[in-house]
């Protein structure tokens, strides 16, 4: 445990604990931002601050961290009701009206500071890109213990955002899935829209103040839409959200040393791999979420086209033996009349053996006495709904290829509602029987 | 009321009716969307705002709620404009118009009916979701309360705006088409509702697409386009000549569907 | 028209193109050395004599000239792919594509010399850039078509990421020790350190942009508009989608050295969303947008040479954001006060026929139900109060304004008649309005569309013939007055709809749904 607190009262761990504080003082808000698709305000305001910061400077001829903080924030709040101002006023597309505001007032801070830079070292660089790297050697002295000034900072906006989502949580649901609804439930959606921006400003200007700003304009956005990948529910997502968060901030401290080293270089930009390893969480996310993961979605469209096929195979067998009883069916013929791949085909009929659906005699397939009536369901499934269609007014000409698709998904229930609906029909519409219910 | 009433003195009447517009005129851009448009409503009663595309139907309710700039008018509920009376409105907007993909359950979403009545900062408690679940209950869903909504049918969405409008616990309601795509089943549970709604005491105002069965649903209708062209009990208003002023003088809609309620019957 | 108009920028870029190489004989600047010239200041402050204003009116001067040439051409092709951005409500698609030509910058600078190349090489850089921005664009369709996130999650995602990339492998070449100090040009931008070499580099790209766009203006065109029914039409939508993101990638990295990352957005959106204001027509739109970028490019630059300690880059983007504002407020087509003045002369157009025509009908009961011609049966102020639900503020003024156009008059008793003019007005209003009235019963499936209040004349929007019709049909239904009779209240009762006529339920008086 001591070795824990030293470890973390080292150099690096106050590196950590100060991106942590950052990463998770950004994902709070960034939720609600990602959920009422503003993912890029983090960005344009964290830009936008500039010429706040300038002002403040101008005005109390130093650069005292208070007066900066103020202006930074009154501007990062200025950037949010330009822009609302210009799409209302102007009609004009949200993301334009953006993009006007920030990187105007961004050029107007430029502007300034290029002004100023005559009196006094004020550099954007520096005044817009602090480094997390350094952190740990500015300090301030708070109940005799030297607790760096950044972690101090941004354990606060940390708590504050924390306080903020809980104690709103029910008026930030509210107004970012229904903005019409909560205005007419007595929640002004513009005044929440406001304070969720007013975080945002102070989250922004504190961070990049301290850490840098290419770290919160990632945490805004990358943490909370991971999560939106993983869950459907918005507490969890904030949640998962946060882990996400600690776990880049931890995994981009570990690798900004360890991964030049793999290529002979030294170590690099901690922020910046951060953000690239919250990057890497979002794409393993994407890939693999449970839920609609890019490789999940691949997966379960392959296992439906193999029980499609499958089912198509048992199906063709049961109309072959209808025409000509006990013939088995070479794979080949298999495959020219379903118009499918060899390797595919061969893998359905394979399993479809394996469940002892289909039994394999001089050379060819036949059904088995369980794959008859497994089959016999299917095909049905198939002329019951070709009955039904046409009955509906649907083409006769057409009616095949829909019924193709809609056998797959209909059960014992449809099939006896789809009978009652089409007063029993015995034959199809192209005259083929329509097999009994069976068991 | 007659016609002798003069403004003062219609203040109390004002008050027992959930909806009253007068003269409301609604302009967008260079185009009228909506012209002198004047009705009353009684309370406890279902009526139906029937008209074509563009007829300025859901500009009309939302000219009730203040969402959108009136050119001219007045408009009171139950006596007093709508930012008094707010808790006695419940609106159902048109599926489209929030995210289905938002993460929530149905039972967050029929919830937030209620944060009108809990107030800021408060949390949701166990009593405000049980009521949501009887209304989820009451609506036929019950059993879908957990599931993310991007998982509901069309249908089951709409019940589940429905439930979340029932827990809001108004006296007039403003639905802007409930049945709009959604299967038989829940439009007849809708209706069962809205019935029961008005058996105590509600009034519903309801947007509706589906001529044919605008009698059987509705006390009254509006109809309209772009302005009124007849209101009134459904008995005597939803004529074919009204039907004709207001969806143009070739109206096959509405033999069409009088032929489909045939058709259906002959199946039933 | 259109296309001869936007020809017309097309073939001025090279032609400008040329002069920029002309300017090169003069005193060939070294690429490689604007990359790498730590020196912030260089035209701005060299000159500060008095000639510096003639100096740079004539473009005498060697760098200023290259300076302008190049900003004024990066405004105009940045406005012309910006216009379809915008239109594909993909403005900030440029912050998101420029970040993520970061790490390509990066990289380039770094693996160059195992390759063999000069690390610090523009095109060797660019071209960094340029695959770097193209991952960029296969991820933001990765993200939007893959997963349920939206475009404005994909577009932070990938700015993000990859700034933090590019933040990271920076740092490493700044760690390695080698000099890469120019490379932090790629973020803020020094159009001072422009040479005659980038100039043409800027042309030259900027022209085959702009040619591109002009080639695919149909399909771009329909893509912005409507992408399923481009969809649908068998047009390739995913191709030409990545072929605009690539189109601003290419924009984004000429104008990186000039203006910087950040600022160069501000020249893919603001010249676009600024035209807007100005016509509804797409390519009309283009023009003023390129024209509108070239503006900023030209004024900014210039700016910035006069004045000592304005940096380039952001007059640039200041001068264009001078512009959006006042076209924001001025713009012909949707400009703030254009849709003002509009929606002020609606209202007062809504509330002077509704004035004439209750007055109207007011003095045509009277004179029914007193029997007396007009002229005698004038009608008081507080009839004509009841009869709407205006406020007295608003029907004092209207009448005030009826009375200065010798539409209104008053009796010597205070009350209210219409005037020979005002009586042939109302009438002509009446008229009108009942016209409406009987083309939305007629024609109730187009008609929503095409009702026009402000041209209250409906002779101008609708077809000669089809007005002959609704009058024959006027004549017909309502003979004894020429004007139908009106649905509207005429009665006055303040509390609520009394309209007679229409409805079979309801006969006159106020009508509540029983």
């Amino acid at each position: 445990m001591s070795g824990l607190i030293a470890w973390f009262s080292s150099y690096d761990g106050l590196i950590i604990i100060t991106g942590i504080l950052c990463a998770v003082a950004a994902a709070l808000p960034g939720n609600f931002l990602v959920l009422r698709r503003m993912s890029l305000l983090g960005d344009a305001i964290s830009h936008a601050v500039l010429p706040g910061l300038a002002i403040a400077f101008f005005l109390t001829e130093s650069r005292a961290s208070v007066p900066m903080f103020v202006g930074a924030v009154l501007v990062g709040l200025l950037t949010a009701v330009l822009t609302e101002w210009i799409r209302d006023f102007g009609s004009v597309d949200e993301g334009a009206s953006m993009g006007v505001v920030f990187t105007t007032l961004f050029a107007l801070g430029l502007v300034m500071i290029v002004q100023a830079a005559d009196h006094v070292d004020l550099d954007p660089g520096c005044v817009l890109y602090g480094s997390i790297e350094s952190t740990p050697l500015e300090t301030v002295l708070v109940a005799g213990h030297e607790i760096p000034r950044a972690i101090l900072m941004l354990g606060s906006v940390a708590i504050l955002n924390l306080l903020f989502v809980i104690v709103f949580f029910k008026e930030l649901l509210i107004s970012a899935f229904d903005p019409g609804m909560a205005t007419t439930a007595g929640y002004s959606a513009r005044l929440m829209h406001y304070l969720l921006m007013v975080i945002v400003a102070i989250t922004a200007v504190a961070s990049f103040e301290t850490a840098g700003n290419i770290l919160v304009v990632a945490m805004f956005v990358v943490p909370p839409s991971t999560a939106y990948l993983l869950t459907t529910r918005l507490s969890r997502m904030i949640v998962l959200s946060l882990i996400i968060a600690v776990a880049s901030a931890i995994l981009g401290h570990w690798s900004a040393k360890a991964v030049p080293g793999w290529f002979g270089f030294g170590s690099t930009s901690i922020a910046g791999m951060m953000a690239l390893c919250a990057g890497l969480l979002f794409l393993l996310a994407a890939l693999f979420s449970p839920l609609n993961g890019v490789v999940v979605r691949v997966y379960r469209r392959m296992k439906l086209a193999r029980r499609i096929l499958a089912e198509d195979v048992i199906a063709l067998l049961y109309r072959l033996e209808e025409r000509q009883p006990g013939r088995s069916v070479p794979l080949s013929e298999i495959c020219t009349r379903l118009l499918s791949s060899r390797v595919a085909t061969q893998w359905a009929v394979t399993r479809k053996v394996h469940k002892g659906f289909v039994e394999l005699t001089d050379g060819g397939y036949r059904l088995t006495a369980v794959g008859q009536r497994a089959a016999a369901e299917l095909v049905r499934s198939h002329r019951l709904w070709e009955h039904y269609l046409v009955t509906e007014g649907i083409s006769p000409d057409v009616i095949h290829r829909q019924a193709e698709k809609l056998e797959h998904y209909t059960d014992r229930e449809l099939r006896d509602r789809l009978q009652t609906e089409s007063s029993a029909p015995a034959l199809d519409p192209h005259g083929s029987p329509i097999p009994e219910e069976r068991g | 009321m007659t016609s002798a009433t003069t403004t003062s003195g219609t203040t109390a009447d004002n008050a027992s009716l959930p909806l009253s517009i007068q003269d409301l005129t609604v302009a967008w851009h260079r185009k009228p969307v909506i012209w002198d448009v004047e009705f009353d409503v009684s309370p406890g009663q279902l009526v139906g705002i029937v008209g074509p595309n563009g007829a300025g139907k859901s500009t009309l309710l939302k000219a009730v709620m203040d969402l959108v700039p009136r050119a001219s008018g007045r408009i009171s509920i139950f006596g007093k404009p709508w930012k008094q009376n707010r808790n006695r409105v419940g609106y159902v907007p048109q599926r489209e118009s929030v995210d289905w993909d938002f993460p929530v359950s149905v039972l967050d979403v029929v919830t937030m009916g209620l944060y009108g009545q809990i107030g800021w900062c408060r949390p949701v408690t166990r009593r405000h979701r049980e009521i949501a679940r009887e209304a989820l209950d009451r609506v036929g869903i019950g059993d879908f309360a957990d599931r993310q909504i991007s998982q509901l049918s069309g249908g089951q969405q709409q019940r589940t705006f429905l439930a979340r409008a029932l827990v809001q616990n108004a006296d007039l309601y403003l639905l802007d088409e409930p049945f709009a795509a959604v299967d038989a089943a829940t439009e007849q549970a809708i209706i069962e509702i809205l019935r029961e709604m008005r058996q105590a005491g509600k009034t519903a105002i309801v947007i509706h697409h589906d001529l044919h069965t605008v009698p059987t649903y509705f006390d009254s209708v509006v109809l309209l386009n772009m302005r009124v062209v007849a209101q009134g009990p459904t008995a005597s208003v939803f004529t074919r000549e009204n039907l004709e002023r207001t969806y143009g003088g070739r109206l096959t809609l509405l033999d069409e569907a009088t032929e489909a309620m045939r058709r259906r019957e002959r199946t039933l | 028209m259109k296309w001869r108009a936007l020809l017309l920028i097309l073939l001025c870029e090279p032609l400008i193109a040329s002069c920029a190489q002309g300017a090169e004989l003069f005193s060939a600047v070294d690429v490689l050395s604007t990359v790498t010239t730590p020196s912030l200041e260089s035209a701005s402050s060299s000159s500060q004599s008095d000639s510096h204003l003639s100096r740079l009116i004539f473009l005498r001067d060697y760098n200023t000239r290259v300076v302008i040439l190049g900003t004024s051409l990066l405004g105009m092709a940045a406005g012309v792919v910006g216009t379809f951005t915008l239109l594909r409500r993909r403005a900030l698609m440029g912050d998101a594509l420029s970040h993520a030509t970061l790490p390509g910058v990066g990289l380039a600078f770094l693996l160059a010399p195992s390759l063999g190349l000069d690390g610090k090489s523009l095109p060797v850089l660019l071209t960094g850039a340029a695959l770097s921005g193209l991952c960029g664009v296969a991820a933001i369709m990765f993200v939007r078509n893959m997963t349920r996130l939206r475009e404005d999650a994909a577009l932070g995602i990938v700015l993000s990421v990859f700034f933090g990339a590019g933040i990271a492998v920076f740092s490493v070449v700044q760690k390695s020790g080698g000099n890469a100090a120019g490379l932090e040009t790629f973020i803020y931008g020094k159009a001072a350190l422009l040479s005659a070499g980038d100039a043409r580099l800027i042309a030259i790209i900027g022209a085959g942009v702009t040619f591109v766009i002009v080639a695919l203006f149909r399909e771009l065109t329909l893509l912005c508009f409507d992408e399923g029914f481009a969809a649908s039409r068998g047009y390739p939508v995913l191709l030409l989608d990545i072929l605009l993101m690539a189109l601003v990638v290419i924009t984004t990295i000429i104008g990186l050295k000039a203006v910087g990352l950040i600022l160069m957005i501000a020249l893919l959106v603001i010249p676009a969303a600024a035209a807007r204001f100005w016509t509804d027509g797409l390519a009309k739109m283009t023009v003023i947008a390129a024209v509108c970028g070239g503006a900023s490019g030209l004024l900014g630059s210039a700016l910035s040479a006069l004045f000592k300690d304005l940096p380039s880059g952001a007059m640039i983007v200041l001068v264009s954001a001078a512009l959006f504002f006042v076209s924001m407020i001025f713009g012909t087509a949707r400009g703030v006060l254009v849709r003002a003045l509009r929606r002020r002369s609606l209202n007062q157009a809504i509330d002077r026929e509704h004035l004439l025509r209750g007055l109207f009908e007011l003095l045509e009961s009277h004179s029914a139900s007193h029997g007396r011609s007009d002229g005698t049966a004038a009608v008081s102020y507080s009839e004509l109060e009841d009869l709407r639900t205006w406020t007295p503020r608003r029907l004092r003024s209207q009448l005030a304004r009826c009375k200065a156009q010798n539409l209104v008059q008053t009796t010597t008793d205070g009350r209210l008649l219409l005037s020979n003019e005002g009586r042939t007005e109302a009438r002509r209003l009446v008229h009108n309005h009942r016209l409406w009235e009987l083309y939305l019963m007629t024609h109730a499936e187009v008609a929503a569309a095409r009702v026009d209040r402000e041209a209250d004349a409906i002779e101008h929007v609708l077809e000669p013939e089809l007005i002959a019709k609704l009058e024959a049909l006027l004549e017909l239904e309502h003979t004894e007055s020429g004007i139908p009779e009106s649905p509207h209240r005429i009665s006055p009762s303040g509390t609520s709809g009394a309209w007679q006529g229409s409805a079979g339920a309801s006969s006159a008086g106020t009508e509540t749904l029983p």
